[in-house]
């Protein structure tokens, strides 16, 4: 099965750029997608650009709304995502745990839609 | 059809009731499907209400269901419309149906644990692995475990559909756990089962009219799973405490008021229940695996042999309770001490221990401090602050029972 492993936390919290934390804490997500890799569970992973540089869309009545930032003004945003194959979701929530921001943030796993 | 004679439909049901999960457990593996497994069991269980009564209860009734369950769920397949999606098991079943041996009630196996660590995994929001595990494992209708925890049936019937939906869609593995993550998920399960125990312990005598026997339905099950585990120390612990409890039911309630431990009529305890769970208590301790569920089991017993209120091992009493606080750091464990510090030395020193263990803040609204406040401060005979005391202990009270209890103390003090 697949999981989309979403990764929140808020801004701010977490090691930052430009602190003696941050390049261990990259080199800790270097780490943990060198290990997906080597156990065959990865097949995708990205972070995101904050939520400044998002745009949100709808079609109401045939116009087009465009609005500068995030779907919904929460504390924790969407900041990345990992995509794994695994056989299950015990599997799913163990790689889910070894992602560096589960120390701050928040992770949640969902598992891809089938269609038959 | 006419309706079978009473005693056949209670034999019926009753096995049906001690079987449910052990068969489940099987189709749910074959199947792999909860909602299939629990409508072609129930399917099965329609036709032996309807057959046993007129042919007799069959030599293997175990057997018999399982391998009926089965023929209905191909029934089922055949007739769904998603019939490819299933082929797999499918031909399973086709393949066992072919085999056609005469199946022994003794042959047929336990997959019981796979069943219990899945409905109690973690992803699952607590009151639903409770309410799964009763309908799975224990058997109980939906209306049977609505009416245990106070809820509308359909409500509860919607829960269930929800919390197996889950489990399919968030491939929630049929599976019992690897090394790492053992002993979470066996937690897991000892949660569940205690909080069924104690949803039952906890009702008062006039609820209980109305309720499942959750207690003994929580003890049938731990013990089913005690035997599958027989290693683990903490499951021995968790029967044993459910027995120690258990044994002294009978006298907790009169008149639909709460009786204390100190005034309960200890000839009538459940002798065969207290040895049971002092002899398991015994035996987890030596396993040299000590957890919260052994300790509070060794508590009870402690409490079980004592002749009397009074003379009760108090000093055994408060080093268990130090343990259980090592290993389970909480300010009600705290309180607990506190009390039995005031038999082993003195009123002063428990409230002194109170003092220092600094948890009158985060007890604030927790009904059993102001109650065990209330008990000292008497016992110190400050009956102004005792007073006070229970009167807070009634507001916070939730319970019929216990309010009547603490207001039988307060009018006493009043009086």
């Amino acid at each position: 099965m697949q999981y989309l492993a979403l990764i929140y936390s808020a801004a701010g919290s977490g090691p930052q750029p430009g602190t003696d934390e941050f390049g261990p804490f990259m080199g800790a997500y270097q780490a943990v997608t060198e290990k997906f890799k080597a156990d065959g569970v990865f097949i995708a992973g990205d972070a995101l650009q904050g939520t400044e540089a998002a745009t949100t869309l709808r079609k109401r009545g045939g116009k087009l709304e465009m609005m500068d930032g995030p779907f919904a003004e929460t504390k924790e945003q969407l900041g990345g995502y990992y995509l794994f194959e695994c056989a299950n979701l015990d599997e799913a929530l163990k790689y889910a745990a070894m992602i560096p921001t589960v120390e701050y943030g928040s992770i949640e796993v969902r598992p891809l839609m089938v269609f038959e | 059809m006419t309706s079978p004679p009473i005693h056949t439909k209670q034999a019926i049901e009753h096995i049906v009731r001690e079987d449910w999960g052990q068969i489940l457990a099987i189709l749910v593996k074959q199947l792999r499907d909860f909602q299939l497994a629990e409508d072609s069991l129930q399917d099965a269980v329609e036709a032996a209400l309807k057959h046993w009564p007129e042919r007799g209860i069959p030599e293997n009734p175990k057997a018999w269901l399982l391998q009926t369950a089965r023929r209905k769920a191909i029934d089922r397949i055949r007739r769904h419309r998603n019939f490819e999606s299933k082929q797999p098991e499918y031909a399973l079943l086709m393949e066992q149906e072919r085999q056609d041996f005469e199946m022994n009630d003794e042959a047929i196996p336990d997959e019981r644990l796979r069943m219990i660590f899945t409905c109690c995994h973690p992803a699952l929001d607590e009151k639903s692995r409770v309410a799964l595990t009763l309908r799975t494992l224990g058997g109980l209708t939906t209306d049977e475990i609505a009416a245990s925890f106070l809820d509308k049936e359909k409500a509860m019937a919607q829960r269930l559909v929800r919390a197996k939906r889950k489990i399919r869609d968030a491939g929630i593995a049929y599976q019992i756990p690897e090394p790492e993550f053992w002993s979470e998920r066996l937690n897991s399960v000892l949660s569940v089962l205690y909080l069924i125990f104690n949803e039952g312990y906890s009702a008062s005598a006039g609820d209980r009219l109305i309720r499942f026997d959750l207690c003994e339905e929580a003890i049938r099950l731990t013990r089913a799973i005690a035997n599958l585990l027989p290693d683990e120390a903490e499951i021995m612990g968790l029967l044993a405490l459910m027995l120690l409890h258990h044994a002294r039911s009978k006298t907790r309630f009169e008149n639909n008021c709460l009786i204390p431990l100190e005034q309960q009529n200890r000839s009538q305890w459940s002798q065969t229940a207290i040895e049971e769970g002092t002899t398991l208590v015994k035996q987890a301790l030596k396993a040299n695996a000590l957890g919260p569920y052994q300790l509070q089991a060794a508590i009870s017993a402690v409490h079980s042999e004592a002749e009397s209120y009074a003379k009760t091992d108090w000093h055994q009493i408060v080093l268990l309770y130090e343990e259980l606080h090592h290993l389970q750091p909480s300010p009600i464990i705290r309180l607990n001490q506190a009390m039995a510090i005031s038999y082993a030395g003195s009123v002063a020193d428990a409230l002194e221990w109170i003092n220092t263990k600094d948890i009158s803040e985060t007890l604030q609204s927790y009904q059993p401090f102001h109650a065990t406040m209330a008990d000292l401060h008497m016992r110190n005979d400050n009956n102004e602050a005792a007073i006070s005391a229970f009167q807070r202990a009634i507001e916070l009270s939730e319970n019929q029972p216990e309010k009547a209890f603490l207001k039988s103390r307060l009018n006493k003090l009043l009086h």
